[in-house]
């Protein structure tokens, strides 16, 4: 499905402030897969998915997203095959736009609409709307005519988890999206981000500092340190696994302890 | 006549011909979140290529024209800002500047046109017989209310929703296939094409068209827009578009007094619309200064802690 082969990113080339923020890494996502992603501060996860989405072009290495090499595809025209949730819940959604405007953008913009710049909201998608917006259970299906901004956090994001699921896309990027949330709004967007993404087939990434959440969700765990991927479990031998051998299979890896403030604390 | 009727039926026909700047206003300062600075000029250049034709026999042709005329400019100040990197108030004062020679040439290198016994689009909508002694007032409304209604359907529209966006939410713009690059420069095409549309209008309702025609026409056009929006409140679409009809009228009303009874002399007009445009914008920051001027009175009398 998606094939990350040696890409290497370096920030600042040349300068006293270089960082090599990805070294050589090198990904095969299954279709379906489901792969839950932590690591130190500055591991290079959040460069990663800039990569895979396009928010810049990898220094080396390729890019292939079911069989098309996207490597020098810029981000607009990757996001029609691609979500993308960020850890602020205020990034992913047009606050003075109607929840309805909103999910007609992330739905106009796909593929059977693509060239249609005239097309507008009909009846059924307007009742296809709400029905995937009661599917959240937060009663937004009620408030369609509301701009965005009227909403909380945990809402938004759930709406964003929506427009970016509506249309599967063909992979699903997760940047710590409940990160912001209290803890029992980030449990319930958590739910349904499980419930879209096993109903939908959907293959995903998902960065956590919640190691007990990376263990729990998804099929196969990665871990991330100084650009580079130290660890990856899947299969029988994640099934078994406590939060303890992740992190000794870490230190073992990384050649040092995690070193995630969050993650100690959560932990 | 009775002279009020006479006044109003003139601010009338001037709102509404003047309320398509703000209408393009509302598009890019409101809806885009960008202040395009190409008004002025495109507002002549509109005007120039209007009754250039209409003196060459083409009044009607004058109108799509200068329309054209006008997205032209407006490509040039989006592609100075999305392609060159040129900061995008700086990019409208280029284009702007640039737009004066332009102009002069459109209006065959004369600094004004004027229009004689030519036909324009006002005489031949009179000789329908519509309207009667209204038939400017008539025309103007049709034309404006029309353009708002065009806008308000194309802001319903995939395009129209991926332009509100842009200028809503970038970083979720960037995230969800839409080219920003593409929705700024469609955004303020359409933006100096009303703006442009206005001048046309305006060019042969007046029949002459001065190369220092346009001076200030942006002002006048964000007064016209907050004064609507003071009177009928922001937040939809739907309101924005009435609001700069409404606030036209109003603001050519206010001229139109001003004008006959003198109140205020009226080569003091445009220092006082950009008095209450200043003002207008910067409430939100005084209002909060008061509010924490307030809260510091407050906590002084307490005696602090």
């Amino acid at each position: 499905m998606l094939y990350l082969n040696n890409v290497s990113k370096t920030f600042n080339p040349g300068t006293v402030n270089e960082k090599k923020a990805l070294e050589n890494v090198s990904l095969h996502l299954e279709p379906g897969d489901f792969i839950t992603i932590v690591g130190s501060n500055g591991a290079g996860k959040s460069t990663l998915f800039n990569a895979i989405a396009g928010a810049f072009f990898a220094d080396e290495g390729s890019i292939t997203l079911a069989g098309e090499d996207i490597t020098f595809k810029p981000e607009y025209k990757r996001s029609r095959e691609m979500g993308r949730l960020f850890q602020d819940p205020m990034r992913g959604t047009a606050p003075n736009m109607t929840i309805e405007e909103n999910l007609a953008l992330a739905y106009l913009r796909t593929a059977k609409h693509q060239h249609a710049f005239f097309s507008r909201t009909g009846k059924e998608d307007r009742a296809f709307f709400r029905d995937q917006l009661a599917l959240l259970g937060m009663g937004l299906e009620d408030r369609m005519k509301q701009p965005v901004g009227l909403l909380s956090g945990g809402q938004r994001q759930a709406l964003t988890l929506l427009m970016a699921t509506m249309v599967p896309p063909k992979v699903l990027l997760l940047d710590e999206h409940t990160a912001a949330l209290d803890p029992a709004t980030a449990d319930k967007v958590l739910k349904i981000t499980r419930d879209v993404v096993e109903r939908n087939k959907i293959t995903t990434l998902m960065v956590t500092h919640n190691m007990k959440n990376a263990l729990e969700l998804g099929n196969r765990t990665i871990m991330m340190d100084g650009g580079r991927i130290v660890l990856d479990v899947g299969g029988e031998e994640r099934k078994g696994m406590t939060v303890d051998d992740l992190l000794e299979k870490f230190r073992a890896g990384a050649g040092k302890a995690l070193d995630n403030d969050r993650i100690l604390l959560s932990h | 006549m009775h002279p009020i009727l006479y006044v109003s039926q003139t601010a009338l026909e001037l709102g509404f011909l003047y309320a398509l700047v703000a209408m393009a206003l509302f598009l890019s300062y409101r809806i885009l979140d960008i202040a395009d600075l190409t008004t002025d000029g495109c507002f002549v250049l509109g005007a120039a290529v209007s009754v250039t034709c209409a003196a060459a026999g083409h009044p009607v042709l004058g109108i799509p024209a200068a329309m054209l005329a006008g997205s032209a400019a407006g490509f040039v100040t989006a592609f100075l800002q999305t392609r060159l990197g040129v900061p995008s108030i700086l990019a409208g004062i280029v284009t702007n500047t640039g737009l004066y020679t332009i102009n002069l040439m459109a209006m065959g290198w004369s600094s004004n046109v004027s229009l004689l016994k030519q036909a324009t689009v006002f005489t031949m909508f009179r000789d329908t017989g519509i309207g009667g002694s209204w038939y400017e007032t008539v025309l103007a409304a049709a034309v404006t209310i029309a353009a708002g209604l065009l806008l308000l359907y194309f802001l319903g529209t995939r395009l129209g929703l991926s332009i509100r966006a842009t200028g809503d939410n970038r970083d979720m713009v960037r995230a969800s296939s839409i080219n920003p690059t593409f929705t700024v420069t469609i955004g303020l095409c359409i933006a100096n094409a009303l703006t442009a549309l206005s001048g046309a209008m305006v060019g042969q309702y007046q029949k002459t068209m001065d190369i220092n025609g346009g001076t200030g026409i942006v002002v006048i056009g964000l007064a016209c827009l907050i004064i609507g929006e003071t009177v009928l409140g922001r937040r939809s679409v739907r309101k924005g578009i009435a609001a700069v009809m409404v606030g036209s009228v109003i603001y050519r009303l206010i001229y139109a007094i001003v004008y006959y009874t003198k109140i205020v002399p009226v080569e003091g007009l445009k220092l006082l619309t950009a008095v209450i445009v200043a003002l207008a914008i910067a409430a939100p920051t005084i209002r909060d200064w008061a509010a924490f001027q307030r809260r510091k009175a407050t906590a002084g009398r307490k005696g602090g802690r």
